[in-house]
């Protein structure tokens, strides 16, 4: 039985990986579950310098979900390729990392430094909603897109996956532009643009007044979305927004995801990622598939 | 070490209106100290994340918890029957440092319902033989807890409507008493938790705070619940302290509050 699946040439032991910014670098996950079952560990994102973040309060629970406005507080560069891909490098899982920035200089500072670090692959975040500049202003444009996915493939020594934005009008133009820039794989969904009044105050509960929306209850909509762009391109799509389980994970599977990745719900349970790698086996063993790539986009 | 487990209810009462107390078998006593939390996971699925609840004592067979009920979290645990499983991830937190209290004259400072946590850490002072007198602050007569602090030292009250005891706050109840202090340990509300700051800073005393933020993990991955440090935080050096892991309890000079 094979649950192997690759990308851009780099081969995952399993599809299952993290959504950034839900599990650290693995530090903290660490002491739950065992990252080496992880196919690999997406990491928090990182700028060409630290970045503090927004103010307090970032994060509140919404029906189904939870909206969070952290801001991609992050050490910078320097700390994380002496403290973190240290710490990453001692299990055997793959290495994402995450990249942020203000400007496409900023993105290029980070993945220039990345150059002769021994990760495998970057995803590019410009599709954050919680910072003011960079991020989403990259992911909602498609010639921004692809702008700053043709300087950063200039730069690049690890492959990129461009992780989208859900909070356009056209996934699949915004999929196809990544493609046409030369990204080699694109991650999607990042989370939905949310807002949650405190009616007794007659307030915002998000200093940051908006706040990206993940969990459960935004699975159908990340299901359809990761369906419309892997048929709009040829190159992998790896597929997160509400995975809780193995069924979830499945589920985007056969939307098209070649992988995909846990993220809110490790909150909700610190062993869901382990569940969920166990669970595909189980499911595969009970529906009689010999290999995980069978069931890639098989809707 | 934190650890994610189902423990069992072993009984839940209401102390005051809106205050409960629910206790439960579990070894993640084993690895509690003062001034830590828990998770605790609520069963309604529409209610993803856990609540951090902090440890009110650390019993034979599991851990106390008083709570008030803020939303529906909360409210379903005050249901909670004798015999029911509850999953809880921790202990979480740095929680007290009794070494750095030994040899001190300690004031423990609860206000409303920063009061629980301060059982455990007036219970443990007391077990190490160190001087230490607890300031419970409520809103009104009705009391909770207070008996249970009884038993290990000479409680001072202070109630906001004046029914019992000091009229005003715990810093109200500290001037009228006259009391003294090498150090404050301190949780309640941020108003309060400032006023200490101010005092100790006058007194040239330390004070230990607990600081309570809204949280996701619980475990200092999602940096949703930061402080503003005075000192470079060591996660991301940028003055942000996680109140999950760093904290709860800071030192109010090295947190700007």
């Amino acid at each position: 039985m094979n649950t192997a699946v690759k990308i851009a040439g780099v081969e995952f032991k399993n599809p299952v990986t993290t959504a950034s910014g839900t599990f650290g670098s693995g530090m903290e996950y660490g002491e739950f579950v065992d990252l080496n079952k992880l196919g690999a560990i997406t990491t928090k994102g990182v700028a060409s310098v630290a970045w503090p973040g927004n103010p307090t309060p970032r994060v509140t629970e919404v029906y189904g979900g939870m909206l969070n406005a952290i801001g991609l507080q992050n050490p910078g560069i320097e700390v994380f390729c002496e403290r973190d891909i240290p710490f990453l490098k001692q299990y055997d899982t793959k290495i994402i990392v995450n990249v942020c920035g203000k400007t496409v200089e900023e993105y290029l500072a980070v993945v220039e430094r990345l150059q002769n670090e021994p990760v495998d692959m970057l995803e590019i975040n410009v599709s954050c909603p919680n910072v003011k500049e960079g991020a989403i202003a990259f992911g909602q444009d498609a010639k921004a897109l692809e702008n700053i996915t043709k300087q950063i493939k200039k730069v690049a020594k690890q492959p990129v996956i461009m992780k989208l934005s859900p909070n356009v009008t056209r996934i699949a133009d915004m999929a196809k532009a990544a493609e046409a820039a030369g990204a080699d794989a694109i991650s999607l969904i990042n989370t939905i643009t949310g807002m949650k009044i405190d009616i007794k105050r007659r307030k915002f509960v998000l200093a940051n007044k908006t706040g990206g929306m993940s969990g459960p209850a935004i699975k159908p909509v990340a299901v359809r979305m990761v369906y419309e762009a892997s048929h709009a391109v040829n190159i992998p799509v790896i597929g997160m927004g509400g995975i809780a389980s193995a069924e979830d994970a499945i589920e985007f599977m056969m939307a098209g995801a070649t992988m995909v990745a846990v993220g809110a719900a490790n909150f909700i349970n610190p062993n869901t990622t382990i569940e969920v790698v166990d669970g595909i086996t189980e499911f595969m063993l009970r529906h009689g598939i010999q290999d995980i790539n069978e069931i890639v986009g098989c809707v | 070490m934190k650890i994610c487990k189902t423990g069992i209810v072993e009984s839940v009462s209401m102390l005051s209106p809106m205050i409960y107390d629910l206790a439960v078998t579990t070894n993640l006593k084993d690895y509690a100290v003062p001034g830590q939390f828990v998770m605790i996971y609520p069963k309604d699925k529409s209610t993803l994340l856990p609540r951090p609840i902090s440890i009110c004592e650390i019993t034979e067979t599991g851990l106390r918890f008083v709570f008030r009920i803020a939303g529906k979290g909360t409210a379903e645990f005050s249901g909670y029957k004798a015999g029911d499983s509850i999953k809880l991830m921790g202990p979480l937190g740095n929680g007290y440092d009794i070494n750095l209290l030994k040899g001190k004259k300690v004031l423990t400072l609860g206000g409303g319902i920063g009061v629980p946590p301060m059982l455990e850490l007036t219970k443990a002072l007391k077990s190490q033989n160190i001087d230490v007198t607890a300031v419970l602050g409520y809103r009104d007569s009705s009391l909770f807890l207070k008996d249970d602090f009884d038993k290990y030292n000479d409680t001072v009250v202070a109630t906001e409507d004046g029914s019992i005891g000091t009229k005003g706050n715990v810093m109200d109840a500290i001037a009228a008493n006259n009391l003294k202090a090498d150090v404050i340990c301190a949780c309640g509300p941020m108003p309060m938790l400032r006023a200490i700051k101010a005092y100790a800073e006058k007194e040239n005393i330390t004070a230990f705070i607990s600081l309570e933020e809204r949280m996701a993990c619980g475990v200092g991955a999602c940096l949703g619940c930061v402080a503003k440090t005075t000192k470079e935080d060591h996660h991301s050096h940028v003055n942000n302290a996680r109140v999950c892991t760093e904290g709860p309890i800071f030192d109010s000079k090295e947190v700007d509050i």
